[in-house]
């Protein structure tokens, strides 16, 4: 094989790119934590942290443009840059809905605990997870597992839903409630959004991967 | 070695090829020189080095830089300046008698080099800046003219390279190799530029855009637009180079 020192500028992108993703990580991670240990700090540090985020999504799509402005790159090199460019974008995403869980928290935080969290924390394990599988195909160039991680998407909206109605439940029978249950049915739905973002990102990762889509395929799987 | 160019201009007889070009060509980088045929691109090229003056009617005015010596002032030899500033041509072309060896070393030669263990690591020096050594060490002594198109053009960078100029010019050196071949000298490019100043001419604005750092843009002999290579051809600032890099003209 000849060596091609596009290589080397196209393996700083994947790693850019694998930066920008455990700083995405991290801030769902720490939301959660400041949600459930009811930390404003936490919280706090989240919505200030998101600015990076937005920076290396800028920076990278960048090196993107110029890669494929000066390399033109084809095939697989095409759909990895591709591809990357797109995942840029979720994962900027998923920041802002970490930032959107420590907003509601920081809500939640005026007023005392309406109910122990549990389908929470585990829509977020969940949504989490699926995040890093995303990730780790991307490394691992496993087309498997970013199929896998699609088909995961189904159990976090079905526990989002669970949320939904037993916090309806709350309001119908106190009013008192609504703010919070609201608070708290926002976060799941933020929390749905992550699960949708890694099922993008996995779906692109498939894509790279395999050179054709899952996209919108998946409902009969 | 710094290289920059003031108010150059070139002629062809009546003809001026080259309009008042003032360029600073950065340093251990690869600068490349984009424009349609006849723009001027090899003309320009060909000023760096004094080559452009062999040409019979042909002159030069304005002034070309050497690290703060200006090339055209009276009392430099032209031979000096372009040992000090190597070219590569379009076409390879090794001496035809000679051997790969002899190719390499006629430069040093010329300049005297006569002892067999200074010529040799010189040789094999320059084989490897050019990346051919591994593909030429067992056939040295045969013609240079027996090597495939891509390995004579590197055989051409090695001559160049073995006389341990300062810069490096190379007016369109892919121009007549095949992808393969190609994709080698773009690398070596980039690998060279560790060590030399390079600059490049080429009408393939692809190659432009893979191997060099800057580009300037040439358009009827004047520059048009000079910048780093990402921008040149991400966001261009002048309407002639968009309408040049996207095809609509040239």
């Amino acid at each position: 094989m000849m060596q091609r020192h596009f290589d080397e500028e196209l393996k700083t992108l994947k790693e850019q790119l694998l930066s920008m993703a455990g700083m995405a990580e991290q801030s769902v991670g720490k939301a959660i934590k400041g949600l459930v240990d009811r930390d404003p700090q936490l919280a706090q540090a989240v919505i200030e942290e998101d600015s990076r985020i937005n920076r290396l999504e800028v920076e990278i799509e960048e090196i993107c443009l110029n890669l494929m402005a000066r390399y033109q790159p084809e095939a697989k090199d095409l759909r990895t840059i591709a591809m990357i460019f797109k995942i840029v974008n979720d994962l900027e995403r998923v920041g802002d809905q970490a930032v959107n869980v420590s907003e509601r928290t920081l809500d939640l935080l005026r007023e005392p605990l309406l109910k122990p969290l549990i389908d929470i924390p585990k829509m977020a394990a969940l949504a989490q997870q699926m995040l890093k599988d995303s990730l780790d195909a991307f490394v691992s160039q496993d087309a498997e597992l970013a199929r896998a991680v699609c088909r995961r998407d189904d159990e976090v909206d079905h526990l989002n839903d669970q949320v939904y109605h037993d916090l309806l439940v709350y309001m119908t029978q106190d009013a008192k409630t609504i703010t919070r249950a609201i608070d708290l049915i926002l976060v799941g739905r933020h929390l749905e959004r992550v699960a949708d973002h890694a099922t993008n990102i996995a779906e692109d990762v498939y894509y790279l991967v395999k050179g054709t889509t899952i996209k919108h395929r998946l409902a009969g799987d | 070695m710094s290289l920059a160019t003031e108010c150059l201009s070139a002629w062809f007889g009546s003809n001026r090829a080259v309009k008042e070009i003032t360029i600073a060509i950065p340093k251990h980088q690869a600068t490349a020189i984009i424009g349609p045929s006849g723009c001027g691109k090899s003309t320009f090229i060909r000023c760096l080095n004094r080559m452009h003056e062999v040409i019979p009617e042909a002159r030069v005015e304005g002034k070309v830089w050497l690290e703060g010596t200006d090339i055209y002032q009276e009392g430099m030899d032209p031979v000096q300046i372009r040992r000090r500033i190597g070219m590569v041509f379009q076409k390879p072309n090794p001496f035809p008698t000679m051997t790969v060896y002899d190719n390499v070393a006629a430069g040093l030669r010329l300049n005297g080099v006569r002892n067999r263990a200074d010529l040799d690591s010189a040789v094999e020096e320059g084989l490897r800046l050019a990346a051919l050594w591994d593909e030429v060490k067992e056939k040295l002594h045969s013609p240079g003219t027996s090597l495939s198109g891509g390995q004579q053009q590197r055989l051409c960078i090695a001559r160049a390279l073995a006389v341990k100029p300062e810069l490096l010019l190379m007016d369109e050196p892919c121009s007549a190799l095949d992808p393969i071949a190609t994709a080698k000298i773009e690398e070596l490019i980039y690998h060279l530029k560790q060590k030399y100043t390079v600059v490049l001419v080429t009408h393939n604005m692809q190659q432009a855009a893979r191997a060099s750092d800057f580009t300037g843009f040439l358009l009827m002999g004047e520059l048009v637009e000079f910048g780093l290579t990402g921008k040149i051809f991400t966001n261009p600032s002048d309407s002639r180079t968009e309408a040049y890099i996207t095809g609509r003209f040239g």
